[in-house]
């Protein structure tokens, strides 16, 4: 067992956990964080990824203690109190999900995606941008449409702030 | 998951002491490969022993004709370096191809290399552009270090701590990536040295891991062009086959991806 301490969603945190405990199971399991999810395990579907300190990581690929010091944002974390995240709101507004259980990666990986390439974005790079997410309902076409959306808005956010 | 004990190490050398304390400890470093491997069962370390904070095994430097990465780096890190797009742009184009974004900003150099997956991408750059693996021990050539599937040079307990790259006159890398894992059915890098040497290295089409390709480089010796190597034959014997591609594909793809390599190193 090892205290693992870190920040997540701007609150300071510290759990006791197995030293074999992924970074997804202290967000589910440990802090109730449920909003992340766990597809295939396998590091390939991107539905548990969060912000390590900025960055869009696979949180069922670390361990807890690989993020010790490190401020993690997961989807609960994005909103600011009942105003959605503009990625989320664009997700709602171009109907960006079928079953859901894929879109909080989504969000979290689309987030990194505009924050890396700005006012670049194009649908060809969203589409080879959003290579380690996968949405089983293979409902890419609106997913790709609210990350354009998104990307414009957050835009126009950031010239306002 | 099996149980297992997890440190994180601030220097090489307490890093190297950890291990030797470990009854079957591991190296850890973007953990892309090695915690789904632990997940699955297929590995069980007493001791993962992390190396991603170790700030001197942290960043990218270029002096003279040499680029060195250290290698505890980043994959992204490397594809968005400045310096390491201007000294060798086909070495941070080939960081680009990694995995995806999320495995590209915890992935390493140095736990790529030292995985020595045969469809890995650093390891053809690494032969193709004569690398030295400098580790807590030594230096060892790029053509010593990899032995073959998932097997290198190093020994029990040694640690990578950079790769050092001559800046080549000319390079270029490119591949054809499994749709779903972006690993390399083949990938292959070209260059040319400052001496005017050709070397060409394949990945992901061997049976025996990365290969140098002599035919191409032969053929591009006396002629640096896409088109001097559509004569060449390349041999399927030896050659990975699988659902993804019978080794008759694999053995084309290799003079294909080499063509492409040398149309974008220009």
């Amino acid at each position: 067992m090892s205290t693992v301490k870190l920040t997540v969603n701007g609150k300071a945190v510290a759990v006791d956990v197995e030293d074999r405990t992924l970074l997804v199971q202290l967000l589910r399991d440990h802090l109730n964080l449920t909003g992340t999810h766990v597809g295939c395990d396998t590091s390939q579907c991107g539905a548990c990824v969060v912000h390590m300190d900025g960055r869009a990581v696979k949180s069922c690929t670390m361990l807890a203690g690989q993020a010790d010091g490190a401020s993690i944002t997961t989807i609960e974390g994005i909103a600011k109190g009942d105003e959605l995240h503009p990625m989320q709101a664009a997700f709602r507004d171009n109907h960006g999900l079928q079953c859901g259980f894929c879109t909080p990666g989504m969000i979290m990986s689309a987030i990194d995606i505009v924050h890396r390439h700005g006012g670049q974005l194009d649908e060809a790079t969203v589409r080879h941008e959003l290579e380690g997410n996968i949405c089983r309902c293979t409902g890419y076409h609106n997913i790709v449409k609210a990350v354009l959306d998104a990307a414009g808005r957050m835009k126009v956010a950031q010239a306002a702030e | 998951m099996y149980q297992t004990t997890y440190h994180r190490a601030s220097t090489v050398d307490e890093a190297a002491s950890l291990f030797a304390k470990g009854t079957e400890a591991k190296f850890l470093a973007g953990g892309q490969t090695l915690l789904p491997v632990m997940k699955q069962r297929l590995a069980s370390p007493s001791d993962v022993i992390d190396l991603a904070k170790i700030k001197e095994l942290i960043g990218v430097e270029a002096s003279g004709d040499t680029l060195t990465i250290k290698a505890a780096t980043p994959h992204y890190d490397v594809a968005t370096s400045d310096v390491v797009k201007k000294a060798i742009p086909a070495l941070a184009y080939l960081a680009t191809l990694i995995g995806d974004p999320a495995v590209r900003y915890r992935g390493t150099i140095g736990g790529s290399i030292a995985n020595n997956d045969p469809a890995a991408d650093y390891p053809a750059a690494l032969l193709a552009l004569d690398a030295t693996v400098k580790t807590n021990k030594r230096s060892i050539a790029a053509a010593d270090f990899f032995k073959g599937l998932f097997t290198t040079a190093l020994e029990d307990g040694e640690i990578v701590t950079a790769v050092s790259f001559p800046v080549p006159a000319k390079a270029g890398y490119s591949k054809m990536p499994h749709p779903a894992s972006r690993f390399a059915l083949t990938g292959v890098f070209v260059a040319q040295t400052k001496s005017g040497e050709v070397r060409v290295a394949a990945t992901g089409a061997s049976q025996n891991g990365v290969m140098r390709v002599p035919a191409i480089e032969a053929a591009l010796k006396a002629n640096w062009s896409p088109a001097a190597i559509d004569s060449v034959s390349i041999p399927a014997s030896g050659l990975l086959a699988d659902i993804h591609g019978t080794a008759e594909y694999r053995a084309n793809l290799v003079k294909v991806m080499a063509q492409r390599a040398v149309a974008a190193a220009g």
